[in-house]
């Protein structure tokens, strides 16, 4: 029973102390950033990156992962309290969980979003069980063409599946993939666009893209805007829901969790669309349309199940073909790259405790989570009154600190300001930084797979189109980009995205 | 004029995506670029700049027809140059004056980046950082990195 096999092999390094010790402190800060509205997930994961190269691998990212999806569970707390989303993701669930809040059924809200959280969170693990191997499986079977191409549909999915322009995203993935470039080019070992600065010759840190253009260029753009925060409830009181509440709450949170584990295999912002997804599903097939907006139960468990399932199956891509779907997997791949672990197919094979050790680790993490967001919800509560002139200056402190410490390279601390100021400058112009994350931490793979199929071809590029795996992949890259282009399609994207702004 | 305000967001994106565009070309040049079959360093950024800059002519053309034309706010000048300047400071003195004071002097430049903040709230938030992030990094999770360096006289 190889099943079984791994099931045990993954239960026993998930339950090592010193794991399920990191993993309470990935859940707890996790849900510390979801609450706080100002620090989102992908910074904070992008701080504390340092902090684990020291530990085993595996250790480290059983720990970023339990901020990821740590910060589901937090982002909906603030959502449901101050109507102000501390996660993207958790935008929908304000619209009905904030006036439960102000009808004073806080209470309840927040632990339909807890309960369908954890339900979702245990499918999700569930579902990477049993289809990453197998999916895996196919990985293995690529080579540079193949590769090639899916590393290109991945990119430009990330775009059919976020906000704002098409052309300035694919401009923000270039542009990233073109930053990537610097440093030693991996064929000739010439240093590339460094000014002969040593301390360039390993390329620019991907730590300090991501601490600049999610950590210093958010600063400088809620610095712009400070929004006053209003607290509806102080104290929680009655969290448990009523009879009543669990029969209407069952049914959407198990809808949820089938719409977000399956969105979030998609690259791009899967979590934000399965909870949007789900939202609709729910309000479409609810025999009382009319409380929608005011209040409905379903309207909190629905999306907030969605969420958190695909937070959790979106590691699927990651893990098996190494192609990470959202800036947060970005970063996890770099981190895998760090331990001298290539992310992809042969992860499942060659480093099954860490593949393993971290689904179940997954479901050992939301365990804590409902233990830390239901009956410490006062705790949370509380952290929301740490005002942003505090909380700004410690994510400068720590970005210092913690790029410095990877490689005692001042470097890595300059290169934070530059893209803080080019995110802060690009943001404001409508881009996005997710996209150039990606091309940033792709690009290297893109080239190096260009490279190496056009030597296989002899120079020949219609190895891209006649190798049939690699055509599908183009193909669907042309489909998903042809899509994004039309102007019905673009319309439905706005309205999904738009309310990721209030 | 109405037509310029309304393309001005994309018009200066694009610039800007051009302008990098053109960077990258310009400095590829300077590599082998080789052939599609034995690429040289310079073929890939080569090539990426062209497109880059393609993708910015792009979107100002965009910007003519179809602007966004929302308005792009206020440019936090204050804070962008402080918090700079407080990574600048804290990139130079680290290993000079260690982490202690080092870090205490970027968040005190991070803090006053903040119109609204007082100079004493700045000092005082400052002090209560470097001692938290001394606790967490160094002790707790004993981080290697100096607390004093030799800039200073004890």
């Amino acid at each position: 029973m190889e099943v079984l096999d791994n099931l045990s092999l993954g239960v026993e390094t998930a339950f090592r102390l010193e794991n399920m010790l990191w993993c309470f402190v990935g859940v707890a800060l996790g849900t510390a950033v979801g609450v706080l509205p100002g620090i989102g997930p992908t910074a904070t994961i992008a701080l504390l990156l340092p902090i684990t190269f020291n530990f085993e691998p595996v250790t480290g990212l059983i720990m970023l992962a339990g901020i990821y999806y740590g910060a589901q569970y937090g982002g909906s707390t603030t959502a449901i309290l101050i109507n102000l989303p501390g996660e993207s993701s958790a935008a929908v669930t304000a619209i009905d969980g904030h006036e439960m809040a102000r009808q004073g059924r806080a209470g309840p809200a927040l632990a339909a979003a807890a309960i369908g959280s954890f339900v979702a969170g245990c499918v999700a693990t569930l579902v990477i069980f049993l289809f990453a191997p197998p999916l895996a499986a196919v990985g293995l079977t690529f080579g540079s063409p193949e590769l090639f191409s899916l590393v290109v549909v991945g990119l430009i999915a990330s775009i059919a599946l976020a906000r704002g322009s098409t052309v300035k995203a694919l401009a923000m993935i270039v542009l990233g993939i073109l930053f990537g470039t610097i440093g030693q080019d991996p064929f000739t070992g010439t240093p590339r666009f460094t000014f002969g600065i040593r301390e360039l010759f390993s390329g620019i840190n991907f730590v300090s893209v991501a601490v600049g253009m999610f950590g210093i260029a958010e600063i400088l753009r809620n610095l712009g805007d400070e929004q006053t925060r209003e607290l509806v409830t102080k104290k929680v009181s009655n969290l448990w829901p009523s009879r009543e509440d669990f029969r209407r709450m069952i049914p959407p949170i198990l809808r949820g969790t089938v719409i977000g584990s399956g969105l979030g295999i998609l690259p791009g912002a899967g979590h934000v669309l399965a909870s949007f997804a789900s939202y609709s599903v729910e309000k479409r097939i609810s025999k009382r349309k009319g409380e929608f907006g005011h209040g409905a139960i379903e309207g909190v468990a629905g999306p907030e199940s969605a969420n958190n399932g695909a937070a959790q199956t979106s590691f699927i891509p990651l893990l098996t073909l190494g192609l990470p779907a959202h800036p947060v997997m970005a970063l996890m791949y770099g981190a895998l790259i760090i331990h001298g672990i290539p992310p992809g197919a042969t992860v499942v094979d060659r480093e099954p405790a860490l593949f393993w050790g971290l689904i179940v680790s997954m479901w050992i993490g939301n365990l804590f989570l409902v233990l830390l967001n239901l009956p410490l919800i006062g705790v949370w509560v509380r952290m929301l009154s740490i005002p942003y002139k505090v909380l700004y200056p410690a994510i400068i402190g720590f970005a210092c600190i913690g790029t410095f410490a990877i490689g005692l390279n001042a470097w890595d601390v300059f290169a934070i300001a530059l893209f803080g100021i080019l995110g802060y400058v690009l943001i404001k112009l409508g881009c996005e930084p997710a996209p150039f994350l990606l091309g940033f931490v792709l690009g290297p793979l893109l080239e190096d797979h260009l490279r190496r199929a056009l030597i296989i071809s002899r120079g020949d590029p219609t190895i891209f189109i006649s190798t049939p795996v690699s055509a599908a992949f183009l193909g669907l890259a042309v489909v998903a980009l042809v899509l994004t282009l039309l102007p019905a399609i673009r319309r439905k994207r706005e309205e999904v995205f738009v309310e990721e702004d209030d | 004029m109405l037509e310029v305000r309304r393309a001005l967001k994309d018009v200066l994106a694009g610039s800007i995506f051009i302008a990098l565009g053109l960077a990258f070309v310009l400095g590829s040049l300077v590599y082998d670029i080789g052939s599609p079959l034995r690429m040289g360093p310079g073929y890939f950024p080569l090539a990426l700049g062209i497109v880059l800059g393609g993708l910015g002519g792009a979107i100002i053309v965009k910007g003519f027809l179809a602007g966004e034309g929302d308005a792009i706010g206020a440019f936090e000048w204050r804070a962008v140059v402080l918090i700079t300047i407080a990574l600048l400071f804290f990139g130079f003195t680290v290993r000079g004056l260690g982490v202690a004071l080092s870090l205490f002097g970027a968040v005190l430049l991070g803090a006053l980046g903040r119109s609204r903040t007082t100079l004493l709230e700045a000092v005082g938030i400052a002090l209560a950082l470097t001692v938290l992030s001394i606790v967490v990094f160094i002790v707790l999770l004993q981080l290697r990195l100096p607390l004093t360096g030799p800039w200073l006289p004890f």
